[in-house]
């Protein structure tokens, strides 16, 4: 066994991390997040230059990496700090869309940082069932409405499922589209998120797609397990942060004559957060080291990693408040940011009450 | 004993209920509701009806011209006003510095001041944390130097919540450096619109403007403006904190999150059942419902024998930390009730295109609240300062 990074993601990781900590420090990030688009066309050409986006992609796809821990270096790094650029939702989902679709030349333009996609998938009743489709598609139209569709102000072209035959909630006859962002009967009203970027509803009329494929369950099964684990990447990066500030911070922060991290009864739960930030990490490896397995091994490992990252998020996101006192609470604090990320990461990709019943069905399979 | 209300209590029920449906205004509760932010006007509003149904101060004696009500009255139009939706009434001037005025001001101070806080000419806020005096108020650092019948303040307060609406602040100030920590703190009322006073916002995780920082440069403050005796106000000080907790504990308000997280767990979908009908959520909901049914009754039993023997001493402390406790839960599971609705920004963002969302009124603000009220455990003395508390006086140790 080996848990070294490879040379080449030690250099991606060792990159990433020095661009992130000179170029995107809280007062740029908090710019970005009042600005009207929700993210930066800078950031994201400078970050597509690094290689952050060719990372997703297989070299049979146009990149040069796209196996789990390449694609959970990345994320962890985006996550530590508290990128809100639509790396998830337009590189990874989007990109790995496409590319399973054989879109090769919107893929490659993509990865060099030249077309934003957004995929609309969920919808308002669906919550984290990925089988649930409600949108229709009859004689080539999509009628129906997407619910927080990440990105969509911003994409390029948008990804659609819609559902060609069964029950609403069938794992066959769901396909996707490629759907212009100018199409006639597409409606998108968007809106900002709370941990930064942006969002919108997204209503179609008889709008006209180009067909991807017909076994879209299949596709959206297997991307959103590389995004799944690329969350729970991301949330472990955040959660390192959040548990460095909050240690930094019992060292300094003085009260009663002495710093407040000589309380135990802060620094006992310090140390539980330090212990909960190494069980993270394991689930993240085993998530990402078992990418590639048969698709039971897998999405029980990617289960149990975001079951155990939401619990351990959610520790780490309050505790780091709470010993923080009111100065997390401050919008311009670095924390505050970082907790909602951490927080909201759980309302992705399926909650932890959500993968600890997934979990609990595939063991019984 | 006897857990069911009597006769009299069912009758102030209804009557109290009678008040909510007629006066309560319904542009009002629905802004509640929806977790939307009342503003001054609005406050002033509900603080204007109450007080011309002579229910503005509960806990205040008759003679002052409050209520007097006891224990279990004030429980029952707690859980009222909550289940209706009504405001939640700003509790500086009423429950903070009124009953420290009773207690130890002057009867100048009493006669004027207390009318006041009634009949809404002041709005009051409390100047007592500062950025290097949290937990550790005691340090304080902000002085008041005696100058003729003048005293000139200098300093600066922090988290000084809705200190923007305010006109008045009563403030924590040294006016003894050169003693014991605790012996040189007085309790000095300070009108905001003296020249020197700055006022500016604080942010919050949730985009509210909610808390404020104040700066005072060479204020001069009339001595009749201290309360009781120079360097006794710690004394005062530590009197008002109990009063500030005991309003904490919050059952009203945790009544009604509950209802609200059943409601939308009722008509949310998880897996083609009602989210309410999922074993975990339904689980987590029926856990905290139990621990709330029981501090309600913890709470009823802590003001009773307080009402009996003044004011709850290390009770008010436990009703603080399990209260804030239930609270901050069901603000958790409100939010993961609407999946992932939760993760938009305000609640007017999604405005517009109502027809077809769950409920988007109700799922807009569930996550800002959530992150808003992770302030219940810091303020007013933390959660770990009141554990501190219970451990040194049941304990007879320390921390
Ligand atoms: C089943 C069993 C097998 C054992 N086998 C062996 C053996 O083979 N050889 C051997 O030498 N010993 C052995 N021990 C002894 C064991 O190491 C001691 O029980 C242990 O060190 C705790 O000491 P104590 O029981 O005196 O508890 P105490 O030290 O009195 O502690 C009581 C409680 O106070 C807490 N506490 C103490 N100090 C602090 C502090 N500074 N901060 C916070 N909390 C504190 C403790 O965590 C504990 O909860 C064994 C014990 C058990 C139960
Ligand atoms: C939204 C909001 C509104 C507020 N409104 C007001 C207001 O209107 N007026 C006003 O005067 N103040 C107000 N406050 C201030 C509030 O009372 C303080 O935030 C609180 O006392 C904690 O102080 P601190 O933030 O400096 O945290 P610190 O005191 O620095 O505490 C940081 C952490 O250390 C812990 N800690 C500190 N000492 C100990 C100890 N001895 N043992 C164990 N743990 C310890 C704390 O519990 C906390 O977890 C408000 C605060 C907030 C967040």
């Amino acid at each position: 066994m080996n848990f070294d990074l490879t040379e080449e993601r030690q250099m991606l990781q060792d990159s990433l991390r020095r661009y992130l900590r000179d170029k995107y420090s809280t007062a740029t990030r908090n710019q970005i997040l009042e600005s009207a688009g929700g993210m930066s066309a800078d950031v994201w050409a400078q970050l597509a230059e690094l290689g952050v986006i060719g990372a997703l992609f297989t070299e049979e796809q146009g990149g040069f990496g796209g196996a789990g821990f390449d694609i959970a270096v990345v994320f962890e790094e985006l996550g530590r700090a508290g990128v809100v650029e639509p790396f998830m939702d337009s590189a990874l989902i989007g990109g790995r869309v496409l590319a399973a679709c054989g879109k090769t030349e919107l893929v490659e333009e993509m990865i060099g940082g030249g077309l934003q996609l957004a995929v609309a998938h969920g919808e308002p009743t669906s919550r984290y069932d990925l089988s649930h489709v409600r949108t229709s598609v009859d004689g080539g139209k999509l009628n129906g409405r997407k619910a927080v569709v990440m990105n969509a102000e911003n994409a390029d072209h948008l990804i659609v499922s819609a559902r060609a035959s069964g029950d609403e909630a069938d794992e066959a006859g769901i396909s996707l589209y490629l759907v212009a962002k100018d199409a006639a009967g597409l409606n998108i009203q968007g809106y900002p998120l709370l941990a930064g970027g942006r969002a919108a509803e997204v209503t179609l009329d008889g709008v006209e797609g180009e067909l991807l494929t017909e076994d879209g369950f299949a596709v959206l099964g297997d991307v959103m397990a590389l995004a799944t684990m690329a969350q729970c990447a991301e949330t472990l990066g955040a959660m390192d942060t959040a548990t460095r500030l909050t240690n930094d911070y019992l060292g300094t922060r003085k009260q009663f004559g002495r710093p407040i991290g000589t309380f135990q009864a802060l620094a006992h739960r310090m140390a539980d957060m330090l212990i909960e930030m190494e069980q993270a990490r394991s689930a993240v490896i085993n998530a990402a080291g078992n990418l590639n397995e048969d698709t039971r091994t897998r999405d029980m490992n990617i289960s149990a990693a975001k079951n155990l990252l939401g619990r351990a998020g959610r520790l780490i996101a309050e505790e780091s408040i709470q010993m923080h006192g009111g100065i997390a609470m401050t919008q311009e604090y670095e924390l505050a940011h970082i907790a909602k990320r951490i927080t909201m990461a759980d309302h992705r990709f399926g909650d932890t009450d959500h993968h600890l019943e997934r979990f609990i069905a595939l063991s019984a399979a | 004993m006897d857990l069911s209300y009597t006769d009299e209590e069912l009758a102030f029920r209804d009557e109290v209920r009678a008040f909510m449906r007629d006066e309560l205004p319904k542009e009002m509760s629905d802004k509640i509701r929806l977790g939307d932010e009342l503003g001054k006007e609005g406050q002033e509003k509900w603080h204007a009806i109450l007080n011309s149904k002579g229910w503005l101060a509960p806990n205040w004696p008759k003679k002052f011209g409050g209520a007097e009500w006891n224990a279990v009255q004030r429980h029952i139009f707690e859980e009222e006003a909550a289940a209706h939706h009504a405001p939640r009434i700003v509790p500086f001037g009423l429950s903070m510095l009124a009953p420290v005025l009773q207690k130890f001001g002057s009867k100048e101070q009493q006669d004027y001041w207390l009318p006041r806080i009634l009949d809404g000419s002041d709005w009051w806020c409390q100047g007592y944390s500062e950025p290097g005096a949290g937990s550790d108020l005691a340090s304080l650092k902000t002085r008041a130097v005696r100058d003729g019948d003048h005293y000139i303040v200098n300093g600066q307060k922090t988290w000084t919540t809705l200190g923007q609406h305010a006109n008045m602040i009563f403030c924590l100030v040294r006016t003894d450096p050169d003693v014991k920590q605790q012996e040189g703190i007085s309790f000095l009322l300070i009108d905001m619109n003296t020249p020197g006073i700055e006022v500016r916002p604080i942010i919050l995780l949730d985009g509210t403007h909610e808390v404020n920082e104040v700066f005072f440069d060479d204020v001069k403050v009339p001595v009749e403006n201290l309360v009781g005796e120079e360097n006794k106000g710690w004394t005062y000080a530590k009197y008002l904190l109990t009063h500030e907790r005991t309003n904490i504990a919050g059952v009203g308000f945790s009544q009604a999150g509950l209802n609200t997280v059943k409601r939308i767990a009722r008509a949310e979908m998880a897996g083609g059942k009602p989210l309410m009908a999922n074993p975990h959520f339904a689980a987590r909901v029926a856990q905290v419902e139990i621990d709330l049914k029981a501090m309600a009754t913890s709470n009823l039993r802590i003001i009773s024998a307080a009402a009996a023997g003044g004011a709850p001493g290390v009770e008010a402390s436990m009703l603080k930390v399990k209260g804030t406790i239930i609270r901050q839960e069901i603000n958790d599971l409100a939010r993961r009730a609407v999946g992932p609705y939760a993760m938009p920004f305000a609640s007017e963002a999604i405005e517009g295109s109502n027809e077809a969302l769950p409920d988007p009124h109700e799922a807009g603000p569930v996550a800002a609240q959530y992150f808003n009220n992770r302030k219940l455990s810091i303020f007013g003395g933390s959660n770990e300062i009141q554990r501190g508390i219970i451990a040194k006086v049941m304990m007879g140790g320390g921390q």
